[in-house]
């Protein structure tokens, strides 16, 4: 089994990695013989057929040749054809989800990917998945064009804005895999990673477990730092008081805030809610309203360990 | 080396052509591949119609019901009588009839101006009662999902067309300031015959345009 | 051929004289000439951005840019290479200069409208300046929506910039689809015409048929960011996938109107320094019209990923395999070209040479985009950016630089030296593939492209892909040097230097203001190297030795 992948492709964890990869390595081999038919064909000539100093004459080499030119029509076009056929049918297979694929819904926002599962447990940056089981990816954005690409399983997909893509997968074993953006999205493109964590049945089933419950044995603002890692807010705020895309967290709980528009609001548990799940309503002085909303992401307890994160960092 | 003084070809005629007809015959054809690419210019928008009505063909069917049949009516036929006028014009050029040509051209010019001041007041109504495209859209009288894209494209498609008619009105005044000088006769007026072709494709583009946007079936 | 191989006191350069009568020049040469020189430096700027790209991948993380910065770059590196310096390369420099002498004709058939297209060029090129001066757009050259709709940049300064831009392509194409009909000298028939004029129509033809639509799609995205018509828009029920498939229905052909000049000046210089007839004329000729019709259907392998419907995935990939058949017929029509031939190695030919192995490479690994399993994998991958530079860098950038050499007697009637242009053809080969081979293996490891840091594991290669960009770089700074010396050394290249058999040569280096002082006479094909005895075919003229009456003259 390729676990280390090889010179030219990454390690192939997916059940559609083996049909991608033969067709690569076909079109890889025809490639390298039609590239020293070519470049064999130039360098010999060249030396074979170089002027000799002081000639000048010309030569009669052959102007045309039907046969010759008939075959270097039709040959290259069989072997396309065929290549057409074999990507097609791959295609077709990544296209057609299985009807017992487990569904999971993936969206895409700068600068990072959240999912969640059937049973409501959500998680960002981190898909945890069954080993041998078909997953079937719901995608879509709350922005720009995103796109999902996991190189050991030779997936991608585009994330589109109010529509909805799908794909789909199976891993063929447990392992960590590495989730890039592949469309370009703006200033953080290139570290809006993921992993995909495959591990197995058992392991899955209680991960599950306790993720239905997460933080129900720490206290609230501790849980609520864990979410601020793992729900993607670190991606715009600091907590050590320096600005990135947004605010920093640090000193924002219980005092002012000054509002686009010139009012100001002192920062309470309804306005770190409300910001949290509706921040267009007030937006920050000096910010851009790129905060995507977190309505339907969060469960109620995990917005209440968020206030109470930042509610312990404010009274510092 | 000197240039080779070859007899002296009439004025009209630009140094590289051979002959008059190889240069008119040039000029011309020219011209329809200008046209192909105003074709294709407005093939665009026509593409972008068809899938948009196809989307959401309930919306355009009720939207264009806030359109003026008769205004949009007058206008066709004011175009298709200019296109005629134009015709014309060309034909008294041809005749060597140059003052008749002017008057022919100068009837366009009008039938042109009467055409902009019909949209003038379908456009100022539009503006008035909030039929905009996109955002500045607050007109709510049509049912239907984004009632704002049927005028988006009705706008991007009669604007784009009617800056073709005030660019056609602008190359007019010139071929008339021409005309009046006597500078087109029977053997040298490509350029009018030219610009005819453009103002037949213009109002052409304007006889799709009628039905698409004001008589959904 | 009586042609005098000094340099002619009477040429289209110096007369007539001063500034003005270049900014209102209607001789074709001359607007070759301006054009020349403005893609020149686009070139250069866009080279200069290329190399900052590549000095801030030398490591991952910020080295000396922020992030937002590295995407202005690579933006306006794509955008100016393409907008600016490649499409209007090879048609509206080399091709304005030389398909009129090629015809033999006195001009182009609107040589007005020539020199408006010229000046529409630098008009577009300053609103796409202005949006660098003010805030550099950073959309990518592709200006997705709604990425470019969002974005606070100047995209619209540069979107309409392009948007000019294509106005003075639309002319050019036009002017030499008309010339090209109307204006051969009597005799040549179309099956006489030297390949680069098949070339160079059917590059016109898709120039015409194209790019309106380009120009209606940035309108409309102008209009999209300004007024917020919503058509792309998918907030306000729009659909941002409608803007793709407009972008490629024009990019996908541009691609085309990049490489068929490109192949063009390659038919020429096979033949010419193979002193053989090419082989299989009209296959090349007819393969360039096929290209130009089948590129209309294609352009939706470039959104395999992006969720466009099953069918269609299908028939666009079915079409780009269609369109890489007669590429390959070319490829292997010039490789047979050199079977038999007498090969002179002169630096165009060495140019040649590169093209036909660095295009095979780009061209094959454009086959493993088209196959759609392989293409999900490597879309938007280093394996794409290593794919089209290969085509456009390998393919038409050797093809510009082959003909920019083996014209360059014939427009400004002086020979370069022969040793540097040697010396930078090899630098500029083993740059470019440093440079860009690494780039392959990256793709398809899995290195996403606009990326402006990565992961450790591919610092080695993005490094020795760096090295490689620094080595090119070095090649083309030498070109431009002895090039631009040949003005001081004044070496007279002679008016047939290479013993070429087109009509362009049988004029004077520099030729005469209105190109021929006779009107010139059909005897042979442009090829026909087997039916005519040339006395005085060069010996070697890179090196000063260019006819024998010069040698004589030298032994004397
Ligand atoms: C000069 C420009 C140029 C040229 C000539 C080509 C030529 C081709 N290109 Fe390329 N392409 C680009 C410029 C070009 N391309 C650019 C700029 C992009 C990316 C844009 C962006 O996203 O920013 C791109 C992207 C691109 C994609 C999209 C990739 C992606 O984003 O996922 C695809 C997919 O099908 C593709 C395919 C092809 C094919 C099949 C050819 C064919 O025409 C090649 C034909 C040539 C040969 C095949 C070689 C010679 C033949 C032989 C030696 C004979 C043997 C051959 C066989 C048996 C088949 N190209
Ligand atoms: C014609 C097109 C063209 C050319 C020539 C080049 C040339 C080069 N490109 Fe370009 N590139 C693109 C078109 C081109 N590129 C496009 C379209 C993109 C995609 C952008 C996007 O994603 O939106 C891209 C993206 C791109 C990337 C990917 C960025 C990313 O995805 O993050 C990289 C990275 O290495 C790169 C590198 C280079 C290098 C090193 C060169 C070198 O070959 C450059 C060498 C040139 C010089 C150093 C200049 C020297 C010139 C002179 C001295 C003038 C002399 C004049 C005469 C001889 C007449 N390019
Ligand atoms: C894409 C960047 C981004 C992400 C991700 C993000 N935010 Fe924000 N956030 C902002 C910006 C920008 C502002 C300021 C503008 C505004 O108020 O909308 C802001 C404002 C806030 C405020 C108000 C702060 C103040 O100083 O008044 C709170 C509270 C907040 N965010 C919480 C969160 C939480 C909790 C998360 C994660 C679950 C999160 N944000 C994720 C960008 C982001
Ligand atoms: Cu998200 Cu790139
Ligand atoms: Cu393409």
């Amino acid at each position: 089994m390729d676990t280390t992948g090889t010179f030219l492709l990454p390690p192939s964890a997916s059940t559609m990695a083996g049909e991608t990869d033969a067709l690569f390595y076909f079109l890889y081999y025809l490639s390298i013989f039609f590239f020293i038919l070519i470049t064999g064909g130039v360098v010999v000539f060249a030396i074979k057929f170089r002027r000799k100093k002081g000639d000048i004459s010309t030569t009669k080499g052959p102007s045309h040749n039907t046969v010759l030119e008939t075959a270097w029509i039709v040959v290259p076009l069989i072997l396309v054809m065929i290549i057409f056929v074999w990507g097609f049918k791959g295609f077709m297979k990544q296209s057609v989800v299985p009807k017992d694929a487990m569904e999971i819904k993936v969206t895409a926002q700068k600068w990072f990917w959240s999912f969640s599962y059937p049973d409501g447990t959500s998680t960002a940056n981190e898909l945890v998945v069954p080993a041998g089981k078909p997953i079937k990816l719901l995608m879509s954005s709350q922005d720009v064009i995103h796109s999902f690409f996991v190189p050991s399983f030779r997936l991608k997909r585009d994330v589109l804005p109010n529509r909805y893509t799908v794909t789909w997968f199976e891993a063929l074993r447990p392992g960590d895999n590495i989730l890039f953006c592949a469309e370009y999205c703006g200033t953080k493109h290139s570290e809006m990673l993921g992993k995909i964590k495959v591990v197995s049945d058992r392991e899955f089933k209680e991960w599950l477990d306790t993720n239905a419950n997460a933080g129900a044995d720490m206290n609230p603002a501790d849980y609520g730092a864990k979410l601020y890692t793992s729900r993607g807010c670190v991606t715009c705020h600091s907590v050590d008081g320096s600005t990135g895309n947004g605010p920093s967290f640090l000193g924002v709980f219980g005092h002012e805030v000054a509002l686009k528009g010139g009012t100001t609001i002192v920062a309470d548990e309804n306005y770190i809610r409300e910001s949290i799940l509706n921040p267009q309503s007030k937006v920050v002085a000096g910010f851009q309203p790129i905060m995507p909303t977190y309505q339907g992401l969060l469960k109620d307890r995990d917005v209440d360990a968020l206030v109470a994160y930042i509610k312990s960092l404010g009274e510092k | 080396m000197e240039i080779q003084q070859t007899a002296t070809p009439p004025s009209a005629l630009q140094h590289h052509y051979s002959d008059i007809e190889q240069q008119h015959d040039s000029a011309k054809f020219g011209m329809w591949l200008f046209l192909v690419t105003e074709i294709l210019f407005f093939g665009g928008l026509f593409c972008a119609y068809a899938i948009y009505r196809s989307w959401y063909p309930e919306m355009f069917h009720n939207a264009h019901k806030v359109l003026s049949v008769p205004m949009g009516a007058l206008n066709t036929v004011v175009l298709i009588v200019s296109s005629l006028t134009m015709a014309l014009s060309i034909r008294s050029v041809q005749l060597n009839k140059s003052k008749q040509a002017l008057g022919y051209l100068i009837a366009t010019f009008g039938f042109a101006a009467v055409f902009m001041v019909v949209k003038y007041f379908e456009y100022s109504h539009k503006f008035h009662v909030g039929q905009l495209p996109g955002k500045f859209y607050f007109y709510d009288g049509i049912a239907g999902a984004n009632p704002h894209q049927f005028f988006s494209i009705y706008f991007a498609m009669t604007g784009l067309h009617g800056a073709h008619i005030l660019i056609g009105m602008i190359v007019m005044i010139f071929i008339m300031i021409k005309l009046a000088k006597g500078a087109y006769s029977p053997q040298n007026y490509a350029y009018i015959e030219n610009f005819g072709l453009y103002w037949h494709l213009v109002d052409m583009f304007w006889i799709f345009l009628f039905p698409l946007l004001y008589l959904i079936g | 051929m009586e042609l005098t191989n000094s340099y002619p006191a009477y040429n289209y350069l110096n007369e007539p004289k001063g500034l003005k009568s270049w900014l209102l020049t209607v001789d074709h040469k001359r607007i070759g000439v301006l054009y020349l020189i403005c893609i020149s430096i686009f070139f250069l700027l866009g080279g200069i951005f290329a190399l900052l790209i590549r000095t801030e991948l030398l490591h991952p993380g910020a080295d000396m840019m922020t992030a937002d910065t590295y995407n202005q770059m690579f933006t306006l590196h794509g955008a100016i290479m393409i907008f600016l310096f490649i499409i209007p390369s090879i048609p509206a420099a080399l091709g304005n200069f030389i398909l009129p002498l090629m015809i033999g004709a006195k001009d182009v058939a609107f040589p007005r409208l020539n020199l408006a297209s010229w000046y529409v060029f630098v008009g577009g090129a300053l609103f796409a300046l202005y949006s660098i001066l003010t805030s550099a757009v950073d959309t990518g050259w592709t200006f997705y929506t709604p990425y470019s709709t969002d974005s606070t940049t100047s995209v619209i300064s540069m979107t309409f910039g392009v948007f000019i831009l294509g106005f003075s392509s639309i002319f050019t194409g036009l002017n030499f689809i008309v010339t090209v009909h109307k204006l051969r000298v009597p005799g040549l028939t179309w099956f006489k015409l030297p390949l680069m004029v098949w070339a160079l129509y059917a590059t016109a033809i898709i120039q015409v048929l194209a790019t309106p639509v380009l120009a209606i799609t940035l309108l409309l995205l102008i209009l999209e960011k300004a007024f917020g018509i919503g058509i792309f828009d998918p907030k306000m029920g729009g659909d941002p996938v409608l803007y793709q498939h407009f972008f490629w229905f024009y990019s996908h052909p541009a691609v085309y109107i990049m490489i068929l000049p490109g192949m063009g000046i390659i038919s020429e210089l096979i033949s010419v320094f193979s002193r053989r007839k090419i082989f299989g004329y009209t296959t090349i000729a007819f393969s360039s019209l096929a290209i130009a019709l089948v590129s209309f259907l294609v352009w939706g392998h470039h959104m395999f990923t992006s969720g466009q419907s099953e069918l269609s995935t299908m028939i666009f990939s079915f079409l780009t395999f269609f369109v890489a058949i007669p590429s390959a017929v070319k490829v292997f029509n010039w490789t047979t070209t050199l079977y038999k031939g007498s090969i002179i190695l002169t630096t165009p030919m060495l140019y040649a040479f590169s093209f036909l192995i660095l295009f095979t490479i780009g061209g094959l690994t454009g086959i493993f985009l088209g196959a759609l399993t392989v293409d999900v994998h490597l879309h938007d991958t280093y394996f794409v950016v290593a794919h089209f530079h290969y085509v456009m860098v390998g393919g038409t950038v050797m093809a510009f630089l082959g003909g920019l050499h083996f014209w360059w007697p014939k427009m400004f009637g002086v020979m370069y030296n022969k040793l540097w242009s040697k010396i930078a053809v090899i630098l500029i080969f083993i740059g470019f593939n440093m440079t860009f081979m690494s780039q392959f293996i990256m793709g398809s490891q899995g290195m996403p492209r606009r990326y402006f840091t990565y992961m450790d594991q591919f610092q080695p290669l993005h490094g020795f892909s760096s090295v490689g960009a620094y080595i090119m770089g070095l090649g083309l700074f030498i070109t431009m040097f002895y090039l631009l010396a040949s003005f001081k050394s004044r070496r007279p290249a002679g008016a047939n230097p290479w013993g070429a058999l087109t009509l362009d040569w049988q004029t004077t280096s520099p030729p005469h203001p209105h190109n021929f002082e006779s009107t010139p006479k059909i005897t042979h094909g442009p090829y026909d190297f087997d039916q005519i005895a040339i006395e005085d075919l060069p010996e070697d003229p890179e090196n000063g030795v260019y006819v024998k009456e010069e040698k004589e003259k030298i032994k004397a």
